[in-house]
């Protein structure tokens, strides 16, 4: 997927148009916040589990090379095999090779967030392989040919028409005048389609929300069941993991489990929860006959030890972006890649570059809400921050706003000055506010502002003005 | 050469080279202990409280529960939920001793077939390793006796669980299996260990929910009051 981020600002202009994607937006965001809330109420020792899982993630990345290294030695003492993958580059090309090892011509795939990352569906297909995605989401993007606009629920920005058009479209061996009462038709269409792909697949391709040192396992969240049935159909199981994604323990991973569908989707558990562990044992009576792990750096272990190895904590459970309030009125897609919201506008920038993704973390109001409910406590307002301080040192601001954050920073830091410059400025406002009736209905270069709503004059003190006088007459 | 790539890279940003012998018996040492973290107090409680929490949750999450005295009990209650529902009178069931030894030839209306469930297959039944009443989600690792694809491919997932086998956390679940499995030399763990709470279920479209998207439709455990302690009228 080639990043449109550059052009986040066109994008968001053109979200704001959008007429589906605003009522799409509309109807998720209320859901979202109601459903974590509740099932935040109801585990009253939620806040301390968030503190354990940050603990639990800090200690792991401290000793990351140990706990890979541990959860490899198992993965291949259960029989399955581990491919360490430093760039994307790397992880395409060992899937491709197991792919055309055992001759597979269809590749099932649950959801996975990485295969989006190193977009591997266009690389199989353009080397004679048809990935097939099975998230009812994630199926309908790939007939469409879009890309995910939310990390769990990728297709939120569809209505229910979007829908039944493409499912006419690419359904053509079904009567084209067949009516869609509900939307369980549309389910249970996709159900019978997606039925026969599972059972045809020679390889089935997932991610893996965590992987387990103790016992070299993979675990996976659906709610639909399809993930479980990508991994157990076909000959071949592979899982796309990143290497952040290690615990040390069932236990710490069952605490990581306690936070992250509550965060996700406000369920109090996912519907299936599954830990893989190496392929069919001798006895089994079902199950792959292979187990491959593609364990994808691609830029995470330079952020171990400088200001943003935070980020390594994200379990990927989306609540940052849906409190978001940029998110929440220009979507996924306006950010341009593969992770939007918050928690994207941190890593996009780390693993395509400040210069491609510049704007992301502008893209804030740094109102702090996406910090208040991350499961893992991650501080991304001061990420975000920081990377603003990278562009600007990079000189990458443009530079109108480099010559007005200079100004400012000047009289910041001479404080008389910036005194005497404000009260200037709020004696002038003050008067002209006292002649337009206490208000301004246009500003020069606030204009945008001003078209909706009256600007209340300033009465013509400074805040500090009124500060140093109140305390003088108090102490009197 | 990869795996020393990622491994260097990831011991330099950490400022730092391989862990020392004594730091790495630290860690072992962690793993062999696999400490439990806090465990809500929810599923804390009495017997019959607990058994009662389960059957609340798996409820909650859309799945149905009876309880049954005896195992003796389990054809005529499977008979009589398909009969309810309308549904076909054949199943695939686990081949676990505990199914395979019930009194199927009262039921011979019931035609029940043992091993892995095949996709045409529209009812099947599984046997619950453990319950977790904390969310009233249901264990099942896979093995010779319980196949993987009895939980995925019928509609209608039938669960047999007795009741001595619902604990309170998961973390009581995982002390279970550990139990029974580091006897063994070959991994702790099964090739597969899913946790099911509730049917199948999709929001995806218009985060409407809808159940039944890949896997079961229906999930209904049938709940053996084998534990005294545990009986509704115990307390």
């Amino acid at each position: 997927m080639l990043p449109t981020s550059p052009a986040f600002k066109e994008n968001a202009a053109r979200a704001l148009q959008e007429e589906r994607l605003q009522k799409a937006l509309a109807r998720t965001k209320p859901q979202f916040h109601t459903k974590r809330a509740k099932a935040v109420a109801a585990l009253p020792e939620f806040e301390q589990i968030r503190d354990i899982g940050r603990d639990i993630k800090n200690h792991t990345l401290q000793f990351l090379d140990h706990y890979l290294e541990t959860w490899a030695e198992n993965v291949e003492r259960a029989g399955g095999h581990v491919h360490w993958c430093p760039t994307a580059e790397d992880a395409r090309a060992a899937v491709l090779a197991i792919c055309q090892r055992v001759g597979a011509r269809i590749v099932t795939k649950g959801k996975s967030m990485i295969s989006e990352e190193i977009a591997l569906n266009d690389y199989l297909e353009r080397h004679g392989i048809t990935p097939v995605e099975t998230d009812l989401g994630e199926y309908i993007l790939q007939l469409r040919h879009e890309p995910p606009s939310h990390i769990i629920g990728p297709a939120f920005h569809l209505n229910r028409e979007d829908w039944e058009e493409s499912f006419r479209k690419s359904h053509t061996d079904l009567p084209p005048d067949r009516v869609f009462r509900e939307r369980r038709d549309i389910l249970t269409e996709a159900r019978t389609k997606l039925r026969e792909r599972f059972l045809a697949a020679d390889v089935g391709i997932t991610g893996a929300n965590f992987l387990i040192a103790e016992t070299g396992t993979s675990v996976i969240v659906t709610n639909e069941g399809n993930g479980d049935l990508t991994q157990t159909l076909p000959r071949v199981h592979i899982v796309l993991a990143s290497i952040e994604k290690v615990v040390p323990t069932l236990e710490d991973a069952t605490n990581m489990l306690r936070l992250l569908a509550r965060s996700a989707t406000g369920q109090d558990f996912s519907v299936y929860t599954t830990f893989s562990t190496g392929p069919r044992r001798p006895e089994d009576p079902d199950g792959p006959e292979e187990y491959h792990v593609i364990l994808l750096d691609n830029g995470r272990s330079s952020m171990l030890g400088s200001p943003f190895q935070d980020m390594l904590r994200c379990i990927r459970c989306a609540a940052c972006m849906n409190h978001c309030p940029v998110y929440n009125v220009v979507g996924g897609h306006a950010y341009g890649w593969v992770y939007p919201g918050p928690m994207g506008a941190v890593l996009t920038p780390t693993l395509i570059g400040i210069d491609q993704a510049g704007h992301l973390p502008n893209a804030s109001t740094f109102c702090g809400r996406c910090e208040s409910v991350c499961p893992v406590r991650i501080p991304l307002p001061r990420m975000m921050r920081h990377w603003r301080e990278r562009e600007f040192e990079r000189h990458l601001t443009p530079s109108f706003a480099r010559t007005n954050l200079r100004l400012w920073g000047f009289f910041a830091r001479h404080p008389g000055l910036y005194r005497l410059a404000t009260r200037a400025g709020a004696a002038l406002l003050g008067w002209l506010g006292k002649r337009r009736g206490g208000r301004f209905t246009a500003l020069p270069l606030a204009g945008a502002w001003t078209r909706g709503r009256d600007f209340p004059a300033p009465e013509g003190e400074t805040f500090f003005a009124r500060y140093q006088r109140l305390e003088r007459s108090h102490a009197l | 050469m990869s795996r020393e790539l990622i491994l260097s890279s990831i011991r330099r940003h950490l400022r730092r080279g391989p862990l020392p012998p004594d730091h790495r018996l630290m860690l072992a040492a962690r793993l062999a202990q696999h400490p439990r973290h806090l465990i809500p107090a929810r599923s804390r409680l009495p017997r019959p409280e607990q058994i009662a929490l389960f059957i609340s949750q798996v409820e909650k999450e859309f799945g149905t529960v009876v309880r049954l005295s005896g195992l003796e009990d389990v054809p005529g209650a499977i008979a009589e939920y398909l009969a309810q529902h309308n549904l076909p009178t054949r199943l695939v069931a686990a081949p676990h001793p505990e199914i395979t030894a019930l009194p199927w030839g009262e039921r011979p209306l019931l035609e029940v077939r043992f091993g892995r469930a095949e996709p045409s297959d529209q009812v099947s039944l599984q046997h619950g390793f453990a319950g977790i009443a904390e969310t009233g989600t249901l264990m099942l690792p896979s093995g010779p006796e319980r196949p993987t694809t009895i939980n995925l491919l019928a509609d209608t997932a039938l669960v047999l669980l007795r009741a001595s086998r619902v604990v309170g956390a998961y973390e009581e679940a995982w002390d279970l299996l550990r139990a029974e499995r580091s006897g063994g030399n070959g991994p702790l763990m099964p090739r597969n260990v899913m946790l099911v709470t509730g049917p199948s279920r999709s929001a995806d479209i218009e985060q409407t929910l809808e159940l039944g998207a890949h896997g079961p439709r229906r999930l209904h455990v049938l709940l053996i009051d084998d534990d005294p302690a545990a009986k509704p009228d115990a307390g």
